[in-house]
Protein backbone atom coordinates (compact mmCIF):
# COMPACT_ATOMS: atom_id res chain seq x y z
CA UNK A 1 0.00 0.00 0.00
CA UNK A 2 1.83 3.38 -1.06
CA UNK A 3 1.60 6.61 1.04
CA UNK A 4 1.15 9.06 -0.74
CA UNK A 5 -2.29 11.00 -1.10
CA UNK A 6 -3.49 14.09 -3.82
CA UNK A 7 -4.72 16.56 -1.57
CA UNK A 8 -5.37 19.31 -3.75
CA UNK A 9 -6.79 20.16 -7.70
CA UNK A 10 -7.35 22.81 -9.27
CA UNK A 11 -7.85 24.21 -13.09
CA UNK A 12 -8.38 27.29 -15.55
CA UNK A 13 -11.31 27.47 -18.27
CA UNK A 14 -10.18 25.21 -21.46
CA UNK A 15 -10.79 26.21 -24.42
CA UNK A 16 -9.39 29.64 -26.45
CA UNK A 17 -8.64 31.82 -23.55
CA UNK A 18 -6.99 35.34 -25.35
CA UNK A 19 -4.74 36.91 -23.06
CA UNK A 20 -3.68 33.74 -21.96
CA UNK A 21 0.42 32.73 -21.06
CA UNK A 22 1.84 29.97 -20.38
CA UNK A 23 2.93 30.73 -16.87
CA UNK A 24 -0.35 32.86 -16.42
CA UNK A 25 -1.98 29.61 -16.58
CA UNK A 26 0.16 27.42 -14.68
CA UNK A 27 -0.23 29.90 -11.76
CA UNK A 28 -4.06 30.22 -11.86
CA UNK A 29 -3.96 26.09 -11.06
CA UNK A 30 -1.65 26.11 -8.67
CA UNK A 31 -3.40 28.80 -6.82
CA UNK A 32 -6.59 27.01 -7.07
CA UNK A 33 -4.97 23.36 -5.94
CA UNK A 34 -3.62 25.13 -2.86
CA UNK A 35 -7.09 26.68 -2.15
CA UNK A 36 -8.46 23.15 -2.64
CA UNK A 37 -6.17 21.19 -0.31
CA UNK A 38 -6.02 24.63 2.57
CA UNK A 39 -2.32 25.14 1.98
CA UNK A 40 -0.28 27.61 1.54
CA UNK A 41 2.63 28.31 -1.15
CA UNK A 42 5.16 28.29 1.27
CA UNK A 43 3.87 24.51 2.24
CA UNK A 44 5.02 23.46 -0.69
CA UNK A 45 8.50 22.08 -1.08
CA UNK A 46 8.48 19.99 -4.21
CA UNK A 47 7.12 21.35 -7.55
CA UNK A 48 7.32 19.52 -10.80
CA UNK A 49 6.40 20.94 -14.16
CA UNK A 50 5.85 19.53 -17.49
CA UNK A 51 6.73 21.44 -21.01
CA UNK A 52 5.71 24.49 -22.56
CA UNK A 53 4.96 25.14 -26.94
CA UNK A 54 4.50 29.10 -26.48
CA UNK A 55 7.65 29.66 -23.81
CA UNK A 56 9.21 26.82 -24.12
CA UNK A 57 12.88 26.48 -21.98
CA UNK A 58 15.37 24.21 -20.92
CA UNK A 59 14.22 24.36 -16.78
CA UNK A 60 10.74 24.80 -16.98
CA UNK A 61 10.51 24.36 -13.37
CA UNK A 62 12.31 26.91 -12.28
CA UNK A 63 10.94 29.49 -14.36
CA UNK A 64 7.60 28.58 -13.07
CA UNK A 65 9.14 28.57 -9.25
CA UNK A 66 10.79 32.27 -10.10
CA UNK A 67 7.46 33.27 -11.93
CA UNK A 68 5.01 31.90 -9.06
CA UNK A 69 7.41 32.98 -6.54
CA UNK A 70 8.77 30.39 -4.31
CA UNK A 71 11.70 28.69 -3.67
CA UNK A 72 11.32 24.86 -2.84
CA UNK A 73 13.55 22.41 -1.56
CA UNK A 74 13.14 20.32 -4.68
CA UNK A 75 11.58 20.78 -8.65
CA UNK A 76 11.88 19.22 -12.12
CA UNK A 77 10.55 19.71 -15.15
CA UNK A 78 9.52 15.68 -16.72
CA UNK A 79 8.97 15.65 -20.73
CA UNK A 80 7.13 12.39 -21.20
CA UNK A 81 4.42 14.07 -23.61
CA UNK A 82 0.55 13.04 -23.10
CA UNK A 83 2.04 10.75 -19.96
CA UNK A 84 3.74 13.23 -18.16
CA UNK A 85 0.89 14.33 -15.70
CA UNK A 86 0.48 10.44 -14.65
CA UNK A 87 4.16 9.90 -14.51
CA UNK A 88 4.59 13.30 -12.68
CA UNK A 89 1.88 12.47 -10.05
CA UNK A 90 4.13 9.39 -9.99
CA UNK A 91 7.54 10.60 -9.43
CA UNK A 92 5.39 12.82 -6.54
CA UNK A 93 4.09 10.26 -5.03
CA UNK A 94 7.80 8.76 -4.91
CA UNK A 95 9.57 11.57 -3.60
CA UNK A 96 6.68 12.08 -0.49
CA UNK A 97 7.19 8.32 0.64
CA UNK A 98 11.11 8.37 0.27
CA UNK A 99 10.83 11.45 2.75
CA UNK A 100 12.20 13.98 0.52
CA UNK A 101 8.99 16.16 0.29
CA UNK A 102 6.15 16.91 2.36
CA UNK A 103 3.82 18.74 -0.22
CA UNK A 104 4.73 18.47 -4.14
CA UNK A 105 2.77 20.66 -6.59
CA UNK A 106 2.47 18.95 -9.88
CA UNK A 107 1.63 21.81 -12.26
CA UNK A 108 1.00 21.84 -15.86
CA UNK A 109 -0.20 24.42 -18.65
CA UNK A 110 0.56 26.06 -22.18
CA UNK A 111 -1.85 28.36 -24.23
CA UNK A 112 -1.80 25.72 -27.38
CA UNK A 113 -4.16 27.21 -29.16
CA UNK A 114 -4.24 31.06 -28.96
CA UNK A 115 -0.49 31.23 -28.31
CA UNK A 116 0.53 29.03 -31.26
CA UNK A 117 -2.85 28.61 -33.96
CA UNK A 118 -3.30 25.18 -34.75
CA UNK A 119 -1.04 25.47 -38.00
CA UNK A 120 1.71 25.72 -35.71
CA UNK A 121 0.88 23.51 -32.81
CA UNK A 122 -0.26 20.61 -35.51
CA UNK A 123 3.89 21.34 -37.25
CA UNK A 124 4.96 21.63 -33.62
CA UNK A 125 3.40 18.27 -32.74
CA UNK A 126 5.02 16.36 -36.01
CA UNK A 127 8.30 17.13 -34.61
CA UNK A 128 7.68 14.16 -32.10
CA UNK A 129 8.41 11.97 -35.58
CA UNK A 130 11.97 10.92 -36.39
CA UNK A 131 13.88 13.36 -37.69
CA UNK A 132 15.85 11.16 -40.42
CA UNK A 133 13.48 8.43 -41.33
CA UNK A 134 10.06 9.69 -40.51
CA UNK A 135 9.37 13.46 -40.88
CA UNK A 136 10.91 13.98 -44.15
CA UNK A 137 8.08 11.70 -45.60
CA UNK A 138 5.20 14.07 -44.20
CA UNK A 139 4.02 12.49 -41.09
CA UNK A 140 1.87 14.47 -38.60
CA UNK A 141 0.84 12.84 -35.26
CA UNK A 142 -2.31 11.95 -36.55
CA UNK A 143 -0.79 9.60 -39.22
CA UNK A 144 1.28 8.01 -36.61
CA UNK A 145 -1.75 7.21 -34.93
CA UNK A 146 -3.71 6.42 -37.92
CA UNK A 147 -0.96 3.96 -38.86
CA UNK A 148 -0.93 1.84 -35.57
CA UNK A 149 -5.33 2.40 -35.82
CA UNK A 150 -5.04 0.28 -39.21
CA UNK A 151 -3.15 -2.48 -38.07
CA UNK A 152 -5.26 -2.97 -34.88
CA UNK A 153 -8.24 -2.62 -37.14
CA UNK A 154 -7.02 -5.22 -39.66
CA UNK A 155 -5.43 -7.50 -36.58
CA UNK A 156 -8.59 -7.57 -34.50
CA UNK A 157 -11.03 -7.03 -36.56
CA UNK A 158 -12.37 -3.28 -35.11
CA UNK A 159 -14.34 -1.06 -37.42
CA UNK A 160 -14.30 2.60 -37.99
CA UNK A 161 -17.77 2.76 -35.90
CA UNK A 162 -16.14 1.40 -33.30
CA UNK A 163 -13.39 4.08 -33.33
CA UNK A 164 -16.56 6.61 -33.45
CA UNK A 165 -18.18 5.45 -30.82
CA UNK A 166 -14.82 6.41 -28.25
CA UNK A 167 -15.78 9.92 -30.14
CA UNK A 168 -19.59 9.97 -29.22
CA UNK A 169 -19.27 8.37 -25.66
CA UNK A 170 -16.34 11.23 -24.54
CA UNK A 171 -19.07 13.58 -26.15
CA UNK A 172 -21.80 11.80 -24.22
CA UNK A 173 -19.51 12.75 -21.11
CA UNK A 174 -18.58 16.35 -21.89
CA UNK A 175 -22.03 17.63 -22.64
CA UNK A 176 -22.74 16.61 -18.75
CA UNK A 177 -19.72 19.16 -17.74
CA UNK A 178 -20.25 22.95 -18.10
CA UNK A 179 -16.45 23.84 -18.26
CA UNK A 180 -15.73 21.05 -21.39
CA UNK A 181 -14.22 22.51 -24.91
CA UNK A 182 -16.81 20.72 -26.89
CA UNK A 183 -20.17 20.01 -25.20
CA UNK A 184 -22.85 19.88 -28.23
CA UNK A 185 -23.86 15.71 -28.50
CA UNK A 186 -22.43 13.85 -31.76
CA UNK A 187 -23.58 10.74 -33.50
CA UNK A 188 -21.01 7.89 -34.89
CA UNK A 189 -22.69 8.72 -38.60
CA UNK A 190 -21.38 12.04 -37.62
CA UNK A 191 -17.44 11.18 -36.74
CA UNK A 192 -17.97 8.89 -39.62
CA UNK A 193 -18.65 11.64 -42.32
CA UNK A 194 -16.49 14.36 -40.64
CA UNK A 195 -13.32 14.80 -43.16
CA UNK A 196 -10.38 12.47 -43.36
CA UNK A 197 -6.81 13.72 -41.32
CA UNK A 198 -5.06 10.84 -42.16
CA UNK A 199 -7.33 7.77 -43.24
CA UNK A 200 -8.85 5.91 -41.16
CA UNK A 201 -8.77 9.08 -38.78
CA UNK A 202 -11.08 11.11 -39.30
CA UNK A 203 -11.65 15.06 -37.89
CA UNK A 204 -13.64 13.64 -34.52
CA UNK A 205 -11.34 10.84 -33.98
CA UNK A 206 -8.94 13.42 -33.32
CA UNK A 207 -8.25 15.37 -29.72
CA UNK A 208 -8.88 18.68 -29.56
CA UNK A 209 -6.20 21.78 -29.69
CA UNK A 210 -6.25 23.84 -26.34
CA UNK A 211 -5.67 26.77 -24.28
CA UNK A 212 -5.60 25.62 -19.83
CA UNK A 213 -3.44 24.57 -17.15
CA UNK A 214 -4.28 21.73 -14.30
CA UNK A 215 -2.17 20.92 -10.93
CA UNK A 216 -2.39 18.74 -8.41
CA UNK A 217 -0.95 18.78 -4.98
CA UNK A 218 0.63 15.30 -4.24
CA UNK A 219 1.33 14.69 0.19
CA UNK A 220 2.99 12.25 2.37
CA UNK A 221 0.25 10.38 4.18
CA UNK A 222 0.71 12.17 7.29
CA UNK A 223 0.88 15.66 5.79
CA UNK A 224 -2.53 14.83 3.99
CA UNK A 225 -4.30 14.96 7.41
CA UNK A 226 -3.92 19.16 6.86
CA UNK A 227 -5.66 19.17 4.06
CA UNK A 228 -9.65 18.85 3.25
CA UNK A 229 -10.28 16.02 0.33
CA UNK A 230 -7.45 13.69 0.26
CA UNK A 231 -7.73 10.97 -2.05
CA UNK A 232 -5.23 7.80 -1.69
CA UNK A 233 -3.11 7.11 -4.03
CA UNK A 234 -3.17 3.57 -4.08
CA UNK A 235 -0.74 2.00 -6.80
CA UNK A 236 1.53 3.61 -9.94
CA UNK A 237 3.11 2.19 -13.08
CA UNK A 238 5.28 2.99 -15.95
CA UNK A 239 6.47 1.43 -19.19
CA UNK A 240 8.86 2.36 -21.72
CA UNK A 241 9.13 0.36 -25.07
CA UNK A 242 10.06 3.19 -27.77
CA UNK A 243 9.87 6.35 -28.91
CA UNK A 244 9.58 6.21 -32.83
CA UNK A 245 6.76 4.34 -34.78
CA UNK A 246 9.40 2.81 -37.01
CA UNK A 247 11.41 1.13 -33.96
CA UNK A 248 8.23 0.10 -32.13
CA UNK A 249 8.49 -3.67 -31.27
CA UNK A 250 4.81 -3.78 -32.24
CA UNK A 251 2.35 -1.80 -34.13
CA UNK A 252 -0.54 -3.59 -31.77
CA UNK A 253 0.94 -4.01 -28.55
CA UNK A 254 2.30 -1.93 -26.18
CA UNK A 255 3.42 -0.55 -22.90
CA UNK A 256 -0.39 -0.39 -21.43
CA UNK A 257 -0.66 -3.76 -20.35
CA UNK A 258 2.88 -4.15 -18.00
CA UNK A 259 2.13 0.03 -17.19
CA UNK A 260 -1.39 -1.26 -16.02
CA UNK A 261 0.00 -4.37 -14.51
CA UNK A 262 2.47 -2.58 -12.43
CA UNK A 263 -0.33 0.07 -10.79
CA UNK A 264 -2.98 -2.59 -10.33
CA UNK A 265 -0.30 -5.37 -8.55
CA UNK A 266 0.85 -2.72 -6.12
CA UNK A 267 -2.42 -1.46 -5.60
CA UNK A 268 -3.79 -4.98 -4.87
CA UNK A 269 -7.01 -4.73 -7.33
CA UNK A 270 -7.78 -6.01 -10.93
CA UNK A 271 -9.70 -4.16 -13.65
CA UNK A 272 -12.81 -5.60 -13.23
CA UNK A 273 -12.61 -3.67 -9.46
CA UNK A 274 -12.44 -0.34 -10.82
CA UNK A 275 -15.44 2.21 -10.36
CA UNK A 276 -14.31 4.78 -13.13
CA UNK A 277 -11.73 5.43 -15.85
CA UNK A 278 -9.85 8.14 -17.22
CA UNK A 279 -8.15 6.93 -20.27
CA UNK A 280 -5.84 8.78 -22.53
CA UNK A 281 -7.66 9.76 -25.85
CA UNK A 282 -5.03 11.67 -28.25
CA UNK A 283 -7.17 9.56 -30.80
CA UNK A 284 -9.96 7.50 -30.92
CA UNK A 285 -7.48 4.67 -31.43
CA UNK A 286 -6.11 5.42 -28.37
CA UNK A 287 -8.53 5.07 -25.98
CA UNK A 288 -10.09 2.00 -27.51
CA UNK A 289 -6.42 -0.02 -27.68
CA UNK A 290 -5.65 0.98 -24.05
CA UNK A 291 -9.25 -0.10 -22.88
CA UNK A 292 -8.52 -3.49 -24.99
CA UNK A 293 -4.48 -4.03 -23.42
CA UNK A 294 -5.45 -2.91 -19.94
CA UNK A 295 -7.49 -5.67 -19.32
CA UNK A 296 -10.92 -3.59 -19.44
CA UNK A 297 -12.16 -5.60 -22.54
CA UNK A 298 -11.18 -8.82 -24.67
CA UNK A 299 -9.65 -7.51 -27.89
CA UNK A 300 -11.70 -6.32 -30.43
CA UNK A 301 -14.71 -5.66 -28.01
CA UNK A 302 -14.04 -2.53 -26.83
CA UNK A 303 -16.14 -0.84 -29.41
CA UNK A 304 -19.57 -3.12 -29.62
CA UNK A 305 -19.24 -2.56 -26.01
CA UNK A 306 -19.01 1.53 -26.40
CA UNK A 307 -21.63 1.33 -28.83
CA UNK A 308 -24.13 -0.37 -26.48
CA UNK A 309 -23.35 2.67 -23.68
CA UNK A 310 -20.41 0.66 -21.90
CA UNK A 311 -18.56 3.51 -21.34
CA UNK A 312 -21.49 5.96 -19.97
CA UNK A 313 -22.49 6.39 -16.60
CA UNK A 314 -23.91 3.58 -15.26
CA UNK A 315 -22.12 1.42 -18.06
CA UNK A 316 -19.92 -1.53 -17.25
CA UNK A 317 -16.87 1.18 -17.31
CA UNK A 318 -18.08 4.80 -16.92
CA UNK A 319 -14.50 6.23 -18.77
CA UNK A 320 -13.42 10.03 -19.51
CA UNK A 321 -16.31 11.59 -17.87
CA UNK A 322 -15.02 15.09 -17.98
CA UNK A 323 -15.27 14.57 -22.07
CA UNK A 324 -11.43 13.43 -22.33
CA UNK A 325 -8.78 14.97 -24.72
CA UNK A 326 -11.18 14.86 -27.58
CA UNK A 327 -14.18 16.63 -25.84
CA UNK A 328 -12.93 18.17 -22.53
CA UNK A 329 -9.51 19.84 -23.67
CA UNK A 330 -6.04 19.26 -24.88
CA UNK A 331 -3.66 22.21 -24.05
CA UNK A 332 -0.22 19.27 -23.93
CA UNK A 333 0.95 18.18 -21.00
CA UNK A 334 -2.42 19.93 -18.36
CA UNK A 335 -4.63 17.42 -20.81
CA UNK A 336 -2.86 14.39 -19.44
CA UNK A 337 -3.46 15.47 -16.01
CA UNK A 338 -7.22 16.77 -16.61
CA UNK A 339 -7.69 12.98 -16.25
CA UNK A 340 -6.07 12.86 -13.36
CA UNK A 341 -8.42 15.88 -11.60
CA UNK A 342 -11.57 14.49 -12.58
CA UNK A 343 -10.47 10.79 -11.17
CA UNK A 344 -9.98 13.22 -8.12
CA UNK A 345 -13.68 14.66 -8.33
CA UNK A 346 -15.68 11.73 -9.04
CA UNK A 347 -13.82 9.87 -5.89
CA UNK A 348 -15.03 12.75 -3.96
CA UNK A 349 -17.90 12.76 -4.83
CA UNK A 350 -18.37 15.84 -6.65
CA UNK A 351 -18.54 15.85 -10.21
CA UNK A 352 -22.16 16.50 -10.14
CA UNK A 353 -24.20 15.84 -13.29
CA UNK A 354 -21.18 13.41 -14.21
CA UNK A 355 -21.14 11.68 -11.10
CA UNK A 356 -20.86 7.89 -11.17
CA UNK A 357 -22.59 7.01 -8.36
CA UNK A 358 -20.78 5.20 -5.36
CA UNK A 359 -17.01 5.69 -7.41
CA UNK A 360 -14.65 4.14 -4.60
CA UNK A 361 -11.67 3.05 -7.18
CA UNK A 362 -10.73 4.98 -10.41
CA UNK A 363 -8.06 3.92 -12.54
CA UNK A 364 -6.01 6.51 -15.12
CA UNK A 365 -4.08 6.06 -17.69
CA UNK A 366 -1.65 8.15 -20.26
CA UNK A 367 0.85 7.56 -22.62
CA UNK A 368 3.01 9.84 -24.73
CA UNK A 369 4.92 9.56 -27.79
CA UNK A 370 3.35 7.31 -30.29
CA UNK A 371 1.97 4.86 -27.61
CA UNK A 372 5.38 4.79 -26.71
CA UNK A 373 5.73 5.83 -22.89
CA UNK A 374 2.91 4.23 -20.23
CA UNK A 375 2.04 5.83 -16.97
CA UNK A 376 -1.15 4.09 -15.01
CA UNK A 377 -2.65 5.21 -11.67
CA UNK A 378 -4.92 3.55 -9.07
CA UNK A 379 -6.76 6.07 -6.96
CA UNK A 380 -9.08 5.24 -4.33
CA UNK A 381 -11.55 6.93 -1.86
CA UNK A 382 -10.02 7.96 1.24
CA UNK B 1 6.41 25.96 -51.32
CA UNK B 2 8.20 25.62 -48.12
CA UNK B 3 10.84 23.41 -48.17
CA UNK B 4 10.37 20.29 -47.11
CA UNK B 5 12.58 18.78 -44.21
CA UNK B 6 14.81 16.74 -46.05
CA UNK B 7 17.16 14.76 -43.16
CA UNK B 8 20.48 15.84 -42.45
CA UNK B 9 23.58 12.74 -42.38
CA UNK B 10 24.94 12.40 -39.08
CA UNK B 11 27.61 9.61 -37.86
CA UNK B 12 24.86 7.19 -37.86
CA UNK B 13 22.60 8.07 -40.74
CA UNK B 14 24.77 8.79 -43.37
CA UNK B 15 25.48 5.57 -45.14
CA UNK B 16 21.95 4.59 -45.49
CA UNK B 17 22.18 8.47 -46.94
CA UNK B 18 24.56 7.61 -49.19
CA UNK B 19 23.44 4.31 -49.76
CA UNK B 20 19.91 5.54 -51.32
CA UNK B 21 21.81 8.32 -53.04
CA UNK B 22 22.69 5.29 -55.58
CA UNK B 23 19.51 3.76 -54.91
CA UNK B 24 20.77 0.92 -52.53
CA UNK B 25 18.61 0.07 -49.41
CA UNK B 26 21.53 -0.32 -46.56
CA UNK B 27 20.61 -1.43 -42.79
CA UNK B 28 22.62 -2.71 -39.74
CA UNK B 29 23.63 -5.63 -38.94
CA UNK B 30 25.36 -6.77 -35.12
CA UNK B 31 28.24 -8.90 -35.76
CA UNK B 32 28.12 -10.28 -32.69
CA UNK B 33 24.68 -11.51 -32.39
CA UNK B 34 23.79 -11.33 -35.85
CA UNK B 35 20.16 -8.86 -35.34
CA UNK B 36 19.55 -6.76 -38.43
CA UNK B 37 18.78 -3.29 -37.45
CA UNK B 38 17.16 0.36 -38.44
CA UNK B 39 16.77 3.06 -37.88
CA UNK B 40 20.43 2.76 -37.45
CA UNK B 41 22.50 3.54 -33.98
CA UNK B 42 25.79 3.45 -32.42
CA UNK B 43 25.09 0.10 -30.81
CA UNK B 44 23.51 -2.81 -30.99
CA UNK B 45 20.10 -2.56 -29.77
CA UNK B 46 19.57 -5.81 -29.10
CA UNK B 47 22.76 -7.63 -27.67
CA UNK B 48 24.08 -3.88 -27.01
CA UNK B 49 27.64 -5.31 -28.97
CA UNK B 50 30.42 -3.37 -28.14
CA UNK B 51 31.33 -3.57 -31.82
CA UNK B 52 29.26 -0.77 -33.73
CA UNK B 53 26.64 -2.84 -36.15
CA UNK B 54 28.30 -3.42 -39.71
CA UNK B 55 26.15 -2.10 -42.92
CA UNK B 56 24.67 -4.55 -45.61
CA UNK B 57 22.85 -3.93 -48.82
CA UNK B 58 19.06 -5.01 -47.88
CA UNK B 59 17.26 -7.11 -50.67
CA UNK B 60 15.15 -4.27 -50.75
CA UNK B 61 11.85 -6.63 -50.84
CA UNK B 62 9.20 -6.14 -47.58
CA UNK B 63 5.51 -6.55 -46.71
CA UNK B 64 3.21 -3.39 -45.84
CA UNK B 65 2.61 -3.64 -42.05
CA UNK B 66 0.35 -0.57 -42.44
CA UNK B 67 -0.53 2.45 -44.40
CA UNK B 68 -1.97 5.95 -44.15
CA UNK B 69 -3.72 8.34 -46.77
CA UNK B 70 -2.64 11.77 -45.21
CA UNK B 71 -5.37 14.18 -46.19
CA UNK B 72 -4.22 17.05 -43.62
CA UNK B 73 -0.19 18.41 -43.73
CA UNK B 74 1.78 18.24 -41.19
CA UNK B 75 2.94 21.27 -42.29
CA UNK B 76 3.05 23.94 -45.11
CA UNK B 77 5.58 22.15 -46.65
CA UNK B 78 3.57 19.34 -47.10
CA UNK B 79 0.53 21.27 -48.07
CA UNK B 80 0.83 21.12 -51.74
CA UNK B 81 1.37 17.20 -51.69
CA UNK B 82 -1.49 15.93 -49.85
CA UNK B 83 -3.18 13.48 -50.25
CA UNK B 84 -0.57 11.07 -50.18
CA UNK B 85 0.25 7.84 -48.59
CA UNK B 86 3.09 6.33 -46.03
CA UNK B 87 3.11 2.96 -45.43
CA UNK B 88 5.39 1.65 -42.66
CA UNK B 89 7.13 -1.89 -44.38
CA UNK B 90 8.50 -4.68 -42.74
CA UNK B 91 11.84 -5.61 -44.84
CA UNK B 92 12.59 -9.28 -45.40
CA UNK B 93 15.56 -8.85 -43.21
CA UNK B 94 13.14 -7.87 -40.39
CA UNK B 95 13.22 -3.85 -39.30
CA UNK B 96 11.24 -1.72 -40.44
CA UNK B 97 10.91 1.57 -42.74
CA UNK B 98 8.59 3.67 -43.07
CA UNK B 99 7.91 5.06 -47.10
CA UNK B 100 5.64 6.62 -49.83
CA UNK B 101 3.87 4.73 -51.42
CA UNK B 102 4.02 4.67 -55.07
CA UNK B 103 1.80 3.64 -58.41
CA UNK B 104 -0.97 1.14 -58.61
CA UNK B 105 -0.60 0.65 -54.40
CA UNK B 106 -1.09 3.71 -53.66
CA UNK B 107 -4.49 3.62 -54.94
CA UNK B 108 -5.17 0.29 -53.03
CA UNK B 109 -3.11 -0.47 -50.13
CA UNK B 110 -3.29 -3.54 -48.13
CA UNK B 111 -1.82 -5.01 -45.37
CA UNK B 112 0.48 -7.83 -46.26
CA UNK B 113 0.95 -7.13 -49.75
CA UNK B 114 4.39 -7.52 -51.06
CA UNK B 115 6.27 -4.28 -51.76
CA UNK B 116 9.81 -3.53 -53.29
CA UNK B 117 11.58 -0.61 -52.14
CA UNK B 118 12.58 2.32 -54.24
CA UNK B 119 14.00 5.81 -54.18
CA UNK B 120 13.36 9.15 -55.38
CA UNK B 121 16.05 11.15 -56.94
CA UNK B 122 18.38 12.50 -54.95
CA UNK B 123 17.51 16.22 -53.68
CA UNK B 124 19.09 19.17 -52.00
CA UNK B 125 22.83 19.60 -50.57
CA UNK B 126 23.05 16.60 -49.00
CA UNK B 127 21.72 14.56 -51.89
CA UNK B 128 18.99 12.98 -49.90
CA UNK B 129 16.91 10.40 -51.36
CA UNK B 130 13.74 9.22 -49.67
CA UNK B 131 12.31 5.87 -50.10
CA UNK B 132 9.12 4.91 -51.46
CA UNK B 133 7.92 1.60 -52.59
CA UNK B 134 5.88 0.07 -55.17
CA UNK B 135 3.59 -3.09 -55.56
CA UNK B 136 6.19 -6.20 -55.70
CA UNK B 137 6.48 -7.08 -59.70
Amino acid sequence: MMRAAITGIGETAVGELPGSSCMGLHSEAALRALEDAGLSPDDLDGVLCAYSFTEPHLMLASVFCESFGIQPAWSAAIQCGGATGCVAVMQAAALVEAGLCRHVLVVMGDNRLSGLSRDRAVAALAEVGHPQFERPLGVSIPALYALVAQAYMHEYGVTEEHLAAMAVSCRTHAARHPGAQMRAPITVEEVLRSRVIASPLKLLDCCLISDGGAAAIVSAADAARDTRRPVRLLGTGQKTTHEHLIAAPSLTAFGCREAAEQAFGRAGVSPADVDVAEIYDSFTITLLLELEAIGFFEKGEAGPAALAGALDLGGRLPCNTHGGLLSFAHPGAAGGLFHVLEAVRQLRGEAEARQVTGAELAYVHGDGGILSTHAALVLGRA
Amino acid sequence: MAQTPLPVPNAESRPFWEGAARGVLRIQRCAACGAAQFPPRALCGHCHAKAPPRWEEACGRGVIASHTTVHRAPSAAFRDEVPYTLALVTLAEGPRLLVRLRGAMAEAPRIGAPVVIGFDPPAGPDAIALPHAEAAP
